[in-house]
């Protein structure tokens, strides 16, 4: 019996109040009229098999029932549904969106076996944390580290795809053969290359070039293609998931390490992966690849002196910048939730005083506090699945906007899915949501006496619900200055970085790269006849008023670092001898608009039989001649080679426009040795046009004359230079539009709220704002008397959400460049924008209560 | 409550336990209990109601307003604690509706040619 009732605590409480008394009662005859073997126990799963389903079943009953009263009391009040149903649908679909967005690109597990045991191996120097590593060096890594089960390398570049209509650039990674048992990935088909024996002038393709360019024909396995001008066999192809080492890669081939490539541990190229052993900490690994590196320190003194190796889990790969971007998105969207949630507690404490005569007759007909909670409980859970669907249905539109924000390093998709994961996400959102702004109001709606309700007095009831609403207020304006104080910073910032001279004028530059396999231009002359022959044409053509190779764009290519140093001046550490290297032809810095200050361009006469010569950066001359010594003439030695100074540039930031950038050095192609200095070889053709002219409108002619030279150089990444230059503060617009819209969106909720507050005491407040009126007070009074409690709350809100915005900002602070998290103006204009809405929320209830008639006022009581 | 308004055919067809818990009352007011006695021995014990579908129809039948909770005891033999059920007009007409459409599928059913045929053993 003990059981039975406990089991009968599967009903409903109303339920059980009813009819507990009577179940047990039959239950006792029931079972006394049971007998024979183990009839207790038969009784027992009898009363389970009766009692589950039908309380399920009365559950069901109570919540349809429930759900036509909602639906009708809904319908009687439309615009409060409405209302409701936006404001949770604002709350759940920006959760929603951004949860998905920071799920992707920090939770989610990687798509590789064991994903939390795949580590990254990185060189650092003092001057540098993150660099690649020279193939000697990951050699001896390998040999002597003890924590590793595998260990792989790769790296990129793209490549020349030929043979299947138009020559095709592919972004190629070049991989030792572990790769894919170090990340643990198979191919969909075909196989991957193996070490033994050795698969050379095979590739093996991303799902993504499958299907563009073979056409998803499950035959590809076998077939050649050109690769370079190389015949190479495709091999296998990979599953959609795989992206390695970045989101764009699309075909994999064998890095072919000769023993040439072991010998200069300053060459720099490789990207290493390994797989941690079983039970070996990544503390453990950090340790032991200490011990390696002071190994290889020792050995060679001259390559690896403070050379140390980080290691990094891949899923920490992501920037620190961009995670941020992420959790500042997480704050905005929570703090709209929060928003949300104390708007719509507000609505249903307003809503729970209209309705509590109607609350106070059921309770005097019998319906118990459980079931009142319950009933206006549905409700809200009611509004906030409709609300819920709508914001799921808003996140899912908004995702592809977000796509920007997800950092192309990573060996990730580039756009976030909705999935089951976020699908749950999204359900648990709305059940809080529904209860939050759901069960206080019930519980208070429902508490008071019914005598209390249907008498006319409940003042204290009101008084106290006031005194909530008017707390919910404060943070509803908290959380919108938050908000605002975050997205001005960081509209201050963009201001700030778009008024940064780049260090060159971006438009009316197309910038078309044509990638020059390196096997076919490993002799200099060979190169330099291609670019004097396909510049001679470019310039020919009409509108062009200048043209030029160089090895990467600025923005694009931001590393390319090498080591420049003064004879005589004492030997600096790495970092400051650093410079951003780059060869151009002729024209390079007239075609980018950047000022030459002193000196000569780089000519065409600057050959190998010439002396060696470089134009370099104001930023270098100052460096190493300081105090306005004249640095034509001076000699630097970079890469073994004495070179003297021709000229001096203005300095670019060709690292971007939120980090410094090294000195540069500039050199003209010509002047260095075959297979050289190779991956800096000029890629990139750079043309001004007049300022009538399109860039765009260039690409069929260049086209044409590349052709003319090399048939088989296709046009790769054809775009105006003001892409990239637009494409630098992409992620920044855009996180700043969506923190922006929050932050407008919450103004006007607050707004909102303010405003139905104000309402809401000015129609409880009738009698006496009228009683005042009829004993002279003037109508600008009564105006101010109303304002002032709306201003009040905001002000109290605003003060709070200031020190919070303060705090907030504080921790994004690697967000905001050149802007304090203190910023003044920022904060003040913050907190004045919210007064004023707090005013235009105030004045329409303060106008209406000046114009309450005495006499209806004092009537209607 | 409001579903006094509805018409009697609104209901149909009327879940089996339903049915049977009208016809238990259709003579007698009577508690729980003896109602599934009553439906036990009119089938033959064929039809075995649980105390919990039973306490579920009813509340659903008194919400419906099918049947009512007798507040005054008919006699004084009767258990004073226990509750007791009776048959409203509504309630009623419900079950006259309810026997209309069954007799109703049978006709249609004996129209067709279509006979009960044997009992089965």
């Amino acid at each position: 019996m003990r059981f039975y009732r406990w089991l009968l605590r599967l009903y409903p409480e109303g339920f059980r109040a009813e009819y507990g008394e009577e179940l047990c009662r039959v239950h006792a005859e029931r079972a006394a009229l049971t007998t024979g073997p183990a009839a207790p126990l038969r009784n027992t799963l009898a009363a389970v098999a009766d009692v589950l389903p039908n309380a399920i079943a009365v559950h069901l009953d109570i919540l349809r029932q429930d759900l036509r009263v909602a639906v009708r009391s809904l319908r009687r009040t439309p615009g409060f549904a409405l209302t409701a149903i936006l404001v949770v649908a604002l709350g759940v679909g920006a959760n929603t969106a951004v949860f998905s967005l920071a799920d992707f690109v920090l939770v989610r597990p990687l798509p590789f076996r064991d994903p939390g045991r795949i580590v990254k191996l990185w060189q650092s120097t003092p001057a540098y944390s993150r660099n690649e590593c020279s193939p000697a060096n990951m050699r001896d890594w390998g040999t002597l580290s003890s924590s590793f089960s595998g260990l792989a390398a790769t790296t990129t570049r793209p490549a020349n795809l030929v043979g299947m209509g138009e020559p095709r650039e592919v972004q190629l990674a070049l991989a030792t053969p572990e790769l894919f048992g170090v990340l643990g990935v198979r191919p969909v088909r075909g196989r991957v290359f193996s070490a033994d024996p050795v698969d050379e002038a095979s590739i093996v393709l991303s799902d993504g070039l499958w299907r563009s360019q073979f056409g998803a024909d499950p035959a590809v396995i076998g077939r050649a293609v050109r690769l370079n001008g190389v015949p190479y066999t495709v091999l296998g192809v990979m599953p959609a998931s795989f992206r390695y080492p970045h989101s764009t890669i699309e075909a994999w081939a064998p890095l072919a390490l000769g023993p040439e490539n072991f010998e200069d541990r300053d060459d720099t190229y490789l990207e290493v992966v390994a797989r941690l052993r079983p039970r070996v900490s990544i503390a453990r690994a950090r340790l032991d690849m200490d011990r390696v590196s002071a190994q290889l320190e020792r050995q060679y003194p001259a390559t690896n002196k403070d050379l140390r190796v980080r290691v990094v889990a891949i899923r920490e790969e992501v920037g620190g910048s961009s995670r941020l971007l992420v959790l500042a998105l997480c704050g905005a969207a929570l703090c709209i939730l929060v928003l949300a949630c104390a708007n719509l507690a507000s609505l249903f404490l307003a809503r729970g005083l209209y309705r509590g005569h109607e609350l106070a007759v059921r309770s005097a007909l019998g319906a118990g506090r459980e079931r009142l909670v319950r009933q206006l409980v549905t409700e809200s859970l009611g509004l906030a699945v409709a609300g819920g669907v709508v914001g799921v249905i808003a996140a899912a539109a908004g995702l592809p906007l977000l796509s920007r924000l997800v950092p192309e390093g990573l060996p990730l998709a580039g756009q976030a899915t909705l999935d089951l994961r976020v699908l749950g996400f999204a359900t648990l959102l709305v059940l809080a949501t529904g209860l939050a702004f759901g069960l206080g109001p019930a519980l208070s709606a429902s508490s008071p006496s019914p005598r209390d309700a249907l008498g006319t007095g409940s003042r204290s009831t009101r008084a106290g619900t006031h005194r909530i609403r008017a707390t919910l207020i404060v943070v509803e304006v908290a959380a919108s200055v938050v908000l605002l104080v975050a997205s001005g910073l960081l509209i201050r910032t963009m201001l700030r970085l778009q008024a940064l001279d780049p260090g060159f004028v971006s438009d009316h530059v197309l910038a078309v790269r044509t990638p020059l396999p390196r096997d076919l231009y490993l002799i200099t002359q060979r190169r330099v006849q291609f670019y004097d022959r396909v510049l001679e044409q470019v310039r020919a053509l009409p509108g062009v008023t200048s043209a030029a190779y160089v090895t990467g764009l600025p923005m694009s290519m931001r590393g390319g670092i090498w080591s420049a140093t003064v004879a005589g001046e004492p030997p600096a550490d790495a970092g400051a001898s650093a410079v951003g290297l780059r060869f151009a032809t002729p024209q390079y810095f007239a075609t980018l608009g950047i000022p030459l200050r002193r000196g000569r361009d780089l000519a065409a006469s600057d050959t190998r039989t010439a002396p060696n010569v470089a134009v370099v950066s104001e930023s270098f001359v100052r460096r190493h001649w300081p105090g306005g010594q004249d640095p034509l003439g001076r000699t630097f030695k970079l890469a073994d080679m004495e070179r003297a100074v021709v000229g001096v540039v203005g300095d670019v930031r060709v690292r971007g426009l939120e980090q410094s950038s090294e000195p540069q050095v500039y050199l003209p192609p010509a002047q260095v040795a075959d297979s050289s200095i190779i991956g800096y070889t000029p890629k990139e053709l750079v043309v001004r046009t007049s300022a009538a002219l399109d860039p765009m409108s260039l690409v069929p002619g260049i086209r044409r004359i590349v052709r003319a030279v090399d048939p088989d150089q296709p046009l790769a990444r054809v775009r105006p230079l003001d892409d990239i230059v637009h494409d630098e503060t992409a992620p920044r617009s855009t996180q700043l539009r969506l923190l922006g819209a929050l932050a407008l969106l919450a103004l006007l909720i607050a707004g909102l709220g303010i405003h139905g507050l104000l309402t809401f005491t000015v129609s409880m407040r009738e009698r006496e704002l009228g009683i005042r009126r009829a004993l002279g007070a003037e109508a600008g009074g009564i105006v101010g008397l109303v304002m002032r409690e709306g201003l009040v709350l905001a002000a109290v809100g605003t003060a709070s959400g200031i020190l919070l915005g303060y705090a907030a900002a504080r921790g994004m602070g690697a967000l905001l460049v050149g802007v304090r998290p203190e910023d003044p103006l920022t904060l003040i204009a913050a907190g004045m924008l919210c007064l004023v809405t707090a005013a235009a929320g105030s004045l329409l209830p303060a106008l209406r209560a000046a114009r309450i008639d005495p006499m209806t006022a004092l009537r209607s009581e | 409550m409001a579903t006094d308004r509805e018409l009697p055919e609104s209901l149909l067809p009327l879940p089996p336990a339903t049915f049977h818990i009208l016809l238990a009352l259709a003579d007698v007011e009577r508690h729980g209990y003896a109602i599934l006695q009553d439906v036990e021995q009119r089938t033959g014990g064929e039809l075995k109601l649980g105390a919990g579908t039973l306490y579920r129809s009813i509340a659903r039948m008194v919400e419906q307003g099918l049947i009512a909770e007798v507040t005054r005891r008919r006699s004084l033999g009767d258990d004073e604690r226990r509750r007791y059920y009776r048959l409203t007009p509504f309630g009623t007409a419900v079950a006259r509706a309810e026997m209309r459409r069954l007799a109703q599928l049978v006709r249609l059913a004996r129209a067709r040619g279509l006979t009960p045929g044997p009992e089965p053993a």
